[in-house]
């Protein structure tokens, strides 16, 4: 079946994102107010798969083996049929 | 005896690299293309991933890079003890390997950074370092967007007190102050060695500060250590 994965990485908390804060400057030179803004990164993976939890694992392998570094990033991933 | 320099695509530190080897230096080197299998680098006395942009710094600088077949020869001439250098993107690469710890992040302030930067020498138990004195501030060039190195306190305790700091950024008078940081890396942290300290990651360009008339050439000794580490190793 196919399956598309959304994966987001983010930083770990704690970690300075000076992207989302010159973006937060950006904002403010705008006119806009904003509490904080930190910066993610979205990977949009199409894959085959028997199962949902099946495409979840492999997706999970691929974050471990390359999409994220475990030493900076947390990664989320949501599968769907769509 | 030969050395070996490592092409990825976007790599463009190389050929620096291998004038100041073969044409400064005198030692027999090759640059080699990354689609080599990775046996192709079995009998090289010492490798060299030089700096650039290795696929564009897609994903994340070096990530690619780092897990292409060639760098399974790389890690397997690391094991043996053979002398390993990474340079600027050649640092990110061996980070995202393994092949030394931590990660490189974008500079804390969001800029392409490309000054000169004054480097203290924090060992001298190094292939690498061997030739300079402890303490020497050396004056090396920096050109890099994410060189914030990072990892975690424990592994900073680690590498501080195994000896793994190879250099650290320095003002003029050999002080790791806030303002002589040009990225925000941890504890001023420029380059660092592996466990077995056969391998060196740095940021700054060394094959840029080789030569007087480029305006210095502190960064010699790192060149002129490998060699002579790797003709008695």
């Amino acid at each position: 079946m196919k399956y598309t994965a959304q994966v987001t990485i983010t930083l770990k908390k704690g970690m300075l994102d000076p992207e989302g804060t010159t973006i937060k400057r950006a904002l403010n030179h705008l006119g806009f107010t904003t509490e904080s803004v930190n910066t993610a990164k979205r990977l949009i993976i199409e894959l085959e798969a028997e199962s949902a939890d099946v495409a979840a694992e492999t997706v999970d392998e691929m974050c471990q083996k390359v999409l994220a570094n475990p030493v900076i990033h947390n990664y989320t991933i949501d599968v769907c049929e769509c | 005896m030969k050395f070996a320099i490592i092409r990825f695509g976007g790599s463009n530190c190389d050929m620096d690299v291998h004038h100041v080897l073969s044409e400064v230096l005198g030692v027999e080197t090759d640059l080699v293309w990354y689609k080599e299998k990775p046996e192709f680098l079995s009998d090289y006395a010492g490798v060299v991933i030089p700096g650039g942009f290795s696929y564009g710094d897609y994903l994340r600088a070096g990530a690619i890079a780092a897990r292409t077949p060639i760098m399974d020869g790389v890690k397997r001439l690391a094991a043996k003890g053979v002398p390993v250098l990474g340079i600027c993107n050649g640092f990110q690469i061996l980070a995202e390997s393994g092949l030394v710890a931590g990660a490189l992040r974008g500079n804390e302030y969001p800029k392409f950074r490309c000054s000169s930067a004054n480097l203290r020498v924090e060992t001298t138990d190094s292939p690498f370092t061997g030739a300079y004195k402890k303490g020497d501030v050396i004056r090396v060039p920096i050109a890099h967007a994410e060189g914030n190195f990072y990892t975690d306190a424990s592994t900073i305790s680690k590498l501080n007190s195994n000896d793994q700091v190879a250099f650290r950024y320095v003002d003029e008078d050999g002080n790791p102050t806030a303002e002589s940081n040009p990225n925000g890396s941890v504890e001023n942290i420029a380059g660092i060695l592996n466990e077995k300290k056969n391998v060196l990651g740095l940021m700054p360009h060394p094959e840029r500060a080789s030569e007087d008339v480029l305006g210095s050439r502190d960064g010699r000794k790192i060149f002129e250590s490998m060699i002579k580490y790797a003709e008695i190793f």
